[in-house]
Formats: C-alpha cells, structure tokens, sequence
C-alpha cells in the first residue's frame, strides 16, 4: 500500500539565492506510489537528498489541500502540471506513467523574482491588494446584514471571482506574465456587490496603478491564464475590469 | 481550589460584556499612536486583531511565517460560522448559543467568556457582509444557513465549501488597507523566537527573516499571539505543514501557562490514510453530515462493494445510537463511533479503517424536489439521481472534486470512504477574561488560547472565536492594558532583555545546525507522531500515557542528539525551520500526556479508557475536575500544575446526551 512501482526521472531547477545562476538538476526516483501526491513524491527526493547528505529542494507549500495557493510549480511547462483545475499539491502521481521524465521549474515573471529553487517572491500581489482591493469600512460600524438584500446570482457571481487563491499561475503562464487575472477578480468581486459602489472607479485606477508598478505585462487576450487557473477564475473579469477601468477614466469624476 | 484570577468581571452574566465595554479604560488618541502592539500571526485571530487595532490608531506590527498574511491556515477552513441571528425563526438566541456551546463543550469551558462570544456572534456577520464577504445567499437576496452537528436550530452561515477562504481574505482585505496607509507594518516569511520580557512583563519578540536568515529585534508595548493551534504534534492532521505550537511554546517557557492541552478535536470526516507516504489529512466538511448517512456493514469483514449490500444489512449506526441528532451528533461522540465499528471489525476498504458516508437518500430526495419544481410529479429514480446529483454539485462539489482528486473515486457513485483524523486542539495558552495570558501584556487569540471550546469544539465555532476575538474582543480588552502604558517610551532594542532572548534562540539554532546526526526531521516527527496518535489519540488509558511519555523523553533525547539539519542558519533553510518546530512539539507531547494522565475522568474530546458509561459514552467527574489545568513550565522540562475552578451558575450541568 505505501510503496508504488513508477521509477521517474525528475529534472529540478536549483538555485541558490536571487544573486546566482541556477541550472536544471537530475534526480531519479524509484518506487513511487501512484496514491502519493505531487509533492508527496517531492517529500520523497528530499529524504533521499538530505540521507545522502545533500541540501533538500525548497519549494514553497502549506495547507496540501488546494486552498492557500502556497505551492507554485511549474510542472512539464505548466503552472501547477498537466492536469485542469487542481494547484501541484492536489496533483497526485497517479497522472504520470511509470518511466516519465518531468521537469519542475519555479514561476518565471520579473516580477516574481526566485528566492531559492522553486520558491518565488509573490509579494507584489499583496501590493496590489493593499492599493485598494478592500472595501473601507472600520470594524465595529456596519448594518445587520439581512438589511442589503443582494440577488442570489450576483451574490455568486461575486463568489466566483472571490475563489481566486492568489497563487500566480496566471502570471507564470502568460507570455507577458500579466496579472490581469488575478488583480480582475478581486476588482469584480467588489464591482459585483452593492458594498462596493462607492470606491468602485477608485479602486480600479489604484490597483492597475499598481499592477504596472510591480512590473507586470499587459494582457493581449490569450486566455492561457483562464486555461491553467486551478480555480477557473474566467476571463470576463478582465473584460470588467478594462470596462471600469475605461469608465473610471472617461465618465467617472473620480480620476486619480 | 482555584489558584489563579481569570478576572471575570462581577455581575449577571448577561451584563457582564456590555457592562465591562462601557467601563473599561480608554487610550485617547494621541496617545494610541505612539502605542506599538506586536501581533503574531495573521489568519482570522491574528489579522482582524491587526486591522481593527491599526484602525483605532495603535502601531501595529503583524508577523507570518508564510510568504503572504493570506496563507494563514484560517483560509482552509470548509463548513461555515455560526451566529445567533435567528434569521431562520427556529429558536436561535444568544442564550441558545451560549448554552449549546457550554454542553458541545462538555462542561469544560467559562461560562462569562462563551457567552460574550454568543453575543458578538451576529456583530461578525455584519461586518464580514460589509467588507464584501460573499456568503450564500437565498433567492430572496437574504443570507443562508445551514446546519451543523451539536444543534438544532440552523445558524451556520457559509461560502460554497470555503467560508474559512472568504473569511480570511475579508480580514487580510481590511489588514492590507491598513498596510497600504502605513499602519500597519507586514512581516512575512518571519518567524517568532523568543518573547522578550522587561520587569516581568512582554515587552518585544526575537524574529528570524526567513529568506536571509537574520535575526531580528521587535519592541511592542503589548504582544498578541494568534499563532493556531497544534494540531501538528500528531504529525499527520488537517492542519497545514507549517502550522506549529512555536510562538506558544516559546511564550510559555516564559512564564505563559498551557492550559488543557490534551484537548484535542479527532474529526469525524476525514479521507483515510492510504500509506506511509502520506505527508498530511484532508477534511470533508462537517457540512456534509447534513446529506450524508454514515454506515457499515451488519456483517463483519463485508468485503463487497457498497452498491452491493443492501439496504437492510447497512447499520447506520449514528442513527441507531443516537436518534434525537443522529448524523449530526457533535465531533467527538461521532469520531467514537467510528472507531468503535473499526475497532469491532466493521470497518471498509483496504486498510479497514473506514466508515462510509452515503450520499443516495439524500440525492434521490433532492430529485424528487426539483422534479417536482418542474411538474414530474412521478419521477423514476434515474430522473431523481440526475437532478438530485445536481443538487449535491452545488452544494458541495468542491470537496466532492477534491476527494475525487485524492482518492481516485468519484464521490457522485460511490459512498465516500472516511475516517477520524486530527483536526483542532481546544487546549492552548492560558488567558483570562481580558485574552491576557499569565505573563502581562502578552495577549492569546483564536485556536492558540484555550478560552471557548472545553473539551470540544462544536463544527462552526472556530471561525466564530477567532473573529470575534480578533474584531470584538481584543481591541477592547487590550485598551485596559494599555492605558496603564501611555507613559511608557518605546524601549529600545539594544536593552540587555532582548540580548539575552536572542541569544537564546540563535543558541537553538546553532545547536539544531550543529548536531550533524544521521536521520532527518520529518523521521523524528512522524515517531513522535505514532507515538500521540497510538497513546494520547482517540481514547487514551493510564498504562498507555505512561508509556509514551517515556518513549516522548528518549525520543527527545535523540533528537537532541542524532538530528540532521542540511545547510546553515543565514539563508532559505527549511529543515532547520521545521527542526525548531519539531523540537517545541517534542516537549509539548509530553505536556499532552501529562494532561491526560492528570485528568481522570472522560469529557468531549478527552476519552480515558477507565472512565466511560456502559454505554461507552465519556464519563465527567465534575467533583474532581471541574477545573481548567493550567501548567507552568518549569526548568528542564518539567511542569507544575495549577487550577482555575469553573463555576457553572446559569446552565445546569448534566450528563451530555445526544440521544
């Protein structure tokens, strides 16, 4: 039950700190378990690593089971590896075949600069959020809730976009590395909602304001960021965003 | 018999909160910003603390050893949080809040501080819809509940199978909009060493940057800890890989008293484990309870599929145990059960440590519904599978996905294979009324204080307590602390305190890096893990708790003298964080086992073998422990208990019943 029979060959990005060159490194593996998960098999590597001696891969990673959008693996050329609508630790090994070849490489953006091997710097999105992806309300001041009744299907929609787990995939996969996806989906969750009327065009203009200062590229309508997003976070909020964005500053007097 | 001051205020307990919040001591606001607090920790305890202190003024500085406050664990949260709005009209009321949590806690917890939880509860949800949280909703525009297990009334409000998600990202939206107006400065990918006390009372921390490695030096006025729980120390839980009892530990061998830590949450629904490889546990939501039946077999070692045994050789235990609440009985009692039909032989699947959990009944009603809706008034069943499948999806198909993703099964076809695994642990720092541990000025919020659960959680509570003490409590609390503090000038961190603290952590660190042993950390963990989960799990028994913490002090012993830590202590250096980590859990294990062993009688979580009815239900002996155990670290490692006696004035306890 706990030991499988794949034997795969694992082609692993190592590099040092931000300062150095890194290089792809070859590691065997044998007896994995087609139940492991992808990182499970990961866990694999570094006892056999730090039993031989050898400094372990670092690899960013927390709750495993697909929510906190820690892990950030760039899996045979794509962001969280082959499969639709799972981030790499949901990712079990049951989706490779026994004698694969697979190569792991951390996010690539400029604006996700690499920390050590497969960890990157996703602080810029954090950046952006605090540009004004909130509604300002103090705690201690708000209304019953049943007091703003909102449509059932508005309510979800909003949802929908508020399932984004902040992971980056969308950046990693983009040939510009834009972050039209990710910053999309917080700006419509609140455009969607009453609460978030009044800073709405604010919001909009701070927070691409942002998004360019951090050095991400613009979004020419490729798609692959829908396609690899483990939460299928859809390209109409960039429709909405460029629509607010476009009204925040030819209608709304609020320009900033 | 108490021999320490919880420092609840006097009063009727229904007065008590508003009373004390209409007289406690005020900052003004000038003074409020020359006032720094340091919080750690930034998941609903830690980062509504942060945002809502920042708002009323203070310096804040926040502290998460993650590369993003948003990662904090808070955010896998499934089910929902309760609060006693009554928005259904079946009953709900602060009082009945109050008093299912009291009896869901098994009589184990402060009245005062459960029933000022009941009535923040409704304040949470207001302020979280403010912010933009997208809980479900009705097609009337109003807000949805659902039920959870331990109630009767429904007053769980959600987001699809990701409340904890929309929580979370609600209150790290508040903290990084104070972030963004200088108010509050991040720390992330840090980590708490030390506390630093000045003149008996906590004065700063000593944090390592965990990208370069540096040590680092922090002042606050107060520090607040909101550091989870651990849930780790069985190495396998639902707890992520980081989560870990560091900053607590640490608090506490500074003067912080643990109290109750063998109280801990085994959850009923789990996926079971499918080999060694297995690095962590994954829940399914308590929610799922309220359309699921769980069963086994009648007959012992059934090795047909579940489509195969027929209705009439299916034992829904729950129900036939417990009629009044049936699936919905509280974790605890639930997670028993389960392990009794394993233990029995009753149990499913290849490790045979399984019970199913059924979702056809409730599929098949929802299709007869919805045909109905849509005028079939006499629907086959196949037309009630196909709409009532549908149904479900929208329910629940998050996590129906992420058992398919995990197991290899799909969930819609077959029962789902689940069993108890390590989920909460409702022990924690010692706090009184105030959130104040024993050391002053060092605060305890959410899963990592021991404050509102006793011996067990009720499903939905845990988002409940962190928001409200983080939003509602602390900031008041806090304020009676620091009024007292205004004259104080911020201490700088060249003081002696903070040298000696930080050359206490980097000695542990040195000392990790320097062993040089030949097996990993993840080796010592996972033995450790074996040893809490055979002997201080489920059930526990004298013998058995004596033996493991023997086993626990030689397993500490070889840590300290055969672990391998790779690399060095000034860059990324993982294994030598999950080393600190490993070591902390070590020494609180055998806390845990002390515990257990001190505590002899059966309440909530706690099962002691020797104390349990005829009918196996967990046996209290309120003449003798109608206490909180609250220990003091004391040199070496070793522990002095003291007792801090509950008084129940307003409920009547009684043998708990679900039946």
């Amino acid at each position: 039950m706990s030991t499988g029979n794949m034997n795969l060959t694992l082609k692993v990005w190592r590099q040092k700190n931000n300062n150095t060159k890194g290089a792809l490194v070859d590691y065997k593996l044998a007896d994995i378990s087609p139940d492991m998960s992808f990182l499970e098999m990961f866990d694999v590597l570094n006892e056999q690593l730090i039993n031989k001696g050898e400094e372990p891969v670092v690899f960013d990673h927390d709750c495993r089971e697909g929510i906190c959008g820690m892990c950030s693996m760039f899996i045979n050329g794509r962001p969280h590896g082959p499969k639709d609508l799972v981030t790499t630790c949901q990712l079990h090994m049951r989706s490779f075949k026994d004698g694969d070849t697979i190569v792991v490489e951390p996010w690539r953006a400029a604006a996700f600069p690499v920390i050590k091997d497969l960890t990157v710097d996703r602080s810029a999105f954090d950046r952006v959020i605090a540009a004004g992806g909130f509604i300002s309300v103090n705690t201690g001041n708000a209304q019953d809730a049943n007091n703003l009744p909102i449509p059932k299907m508005q309510a979800d929609a909003a949802f929908e976009a508020a399932a984004c787990i902040g992971c980056g995939a969308c950046v990693a996969t983009c040939k510009n590395a834009s972050a039209m996806l990710f910053v999309s989906a917080k700006i419509s969750q609140l455009a969607l909602l009453p609460q978030g009327q009044p800073e709405r065009y604010r919001r909009v203009q701070s927070m691409v304001a942002q998004m360019d200062a951090e050095g991400f590229g613009n979004c020419t309508n490729t798609g692959a960021c829908e396609a690899e997003c483990p939460k299928g976070i859809s390209l109409e909020n960039i429709a909405r965003m460029n629509r607010d964005f476009a009204s925040a500053k030819f209608i709304s007097e609020e320009t900033i | 018999m108490s021999d320490i001051n919880s420092n609840i205020p006097e009063g009727e307990l229904t007065s008590k909160w508003t009373k004390y919040k209409s007289s406690v001591p005020l900052v003004n606001p000038s003074n409020k910003r020359t006032i720094e607090v340091i919080i750690v920790g930034s998941g609903l305890a830690g980062a509504s603390a942060a945002a809502t202190l920042a708002e009323m003024g203070y310096k804040v500085k926040c502290f998460c050893f993650q590369d993003s406050p948003r990662r904090a664990h808070s955010i896998a949260a499934q089910g929902g949080i309760n609060a006693a709005k009554n928005y259904q009209n079946d009953g709900d009321s602060v009082y009945r809040l109050f008093y299912d949590t009291i009896k869901g806690g098994d009589y184990r917890a402060r009245e005062a501080n459960v029933h000022r939880l009941a009535e923040v509860s409704a304040n949470i949800i207001d302020q979280c819809v403010a912010q933009g949280v997208p809980l479900a909703r009705e097609y009337g525009g109003l807000l949805d509940n659902r039920s959870f297990g331990g109630t009767q009334v429904q007053r769980t409000f959600y987001a699809a199978g990701q409340t904890g998600q929309q929580l979370l990202l609600g209150a790290y939206s508040a903290l990084e909009r104070q972030i963004g107006m200088g108010k509050v400065e991040m720390y992330t990918r840090h980590e708490m060493l030390e506390v630093v006390k000045i003149d008996g009372k906590a004065r700063g921390i000593i944090a390592r940057n965990l990208i370069t490695g540096e040590i680092e030096r922090h002042f606050g006025h107060a520090v607040v800890l909101g550091t989870g729980g651990y849930g780790n120390v069985f190495y396998l839980s639902t707890n992520a890989m980081g989560s870990n009892v560091t900053a607590a530990w640490k608090a506490h061998k500074q003067g912080a008293y643990f109290a109750n830590p063998c109280y801990t949450q085994i959850h009923p629904t789990c996926i079971p484990v499918s080999g060694d490889h297995q690095s962590k546990l994954t829940l399914m939501s308590e929610s799922l309870r309220n359309d699921g039946r769980i069963w086994v077999p009648k007959k012992k070692d059934d090795n047909r599929k579940a489509s195969e045994i027929p209705e009439d050789e299916r034992d829904y235990y729950l129900e036939r145990r417990y009629p009044a609440f049936g699936n919905l009985v509280p974790r605890d009692v639930a997670s028993r059960a389960a392990k009794e039909r394993c233990d029995a032989g009753y149990g499913v699947g290849a490790s045979k440590l399984a019970v199913y959990l059924d979702f056809k009944a409730n599929t098949e009603r929802y299709g007869k519904i919805e045909a109905s809706k849509a005028g079939n008034h006499n629907p086959d069943k196949e037309t009630c599978m196909r709409l009532g499948t549908e149904v479900i999806k929208a329910k629940y198909g998050n996590l129906f996905d992420m058992y398919a993703q995990i197991t290899g099964e799909n969930p819609y076809e077959t029962p789902m294979r689940i069993y108890p695994a390590v989920h909460y642990t409702m022990g924690g720092l010692w706090v009184d009324y105030n959130l104040m541990t024993s050391v002053p000025g060092l605060y305890c919020t959410g899963e990592a204080n021991f404050s509102d659960h006793g011996a067990n959680r009720l499903g939905a509570s845990a988002l409940m307590q962190g928001l409200a003490d983080g939003y509602f409590v602390l900031p008041y609390t806090i304020g009676a602390y620091l009024s007292k503090e205004i004259s104080v000038k911020a201490i700088p961190t060249d003081h002696p305190a903070f040298a000696e603290a930080e050359e206490r952590a980097v000695g542990i660190l040195n000392k990790l890096i320097n062993i040089k042993g030949t097996k990993s950390v993840d080796h010592f963990h996972k033995r450790l893990g074996h040893i809490m989960w055979e002997k201080c799990g489920m059930a526990r028994n004298e013998k058995g708790l004596n033996e493991a913490i023997q086993e626990i002090r030689a397993l500490r012993a070889e840590f300290w003298s055969d672990v391998r830590v790779p690399g060095t202590a000034d860059e990324l250096n993982t294994e030598l964080e999950k080393a600190g980590r490993v070591a902390d859990f070590i020494e609180l294990g055998e806390l845990m086992c002390i515990d257990a062993l001190n505590r002899n009688e059966s309440c909530g979580g706690h099962f002691r073998e020797e104390y349990q009815t005829e009918e196996g239900e967990a046996l209290r002996d309120d003449e003798n422990y109608a206490y909180v155990a609250a220990w003091e670290f004391k040199e070496g490692v070793n522990f002095e208990l003291h007792k801090e006696e509950l008084k129940f004035e307003n409920i009547k306890v009684a043998q708990r019943s679900y039946k």
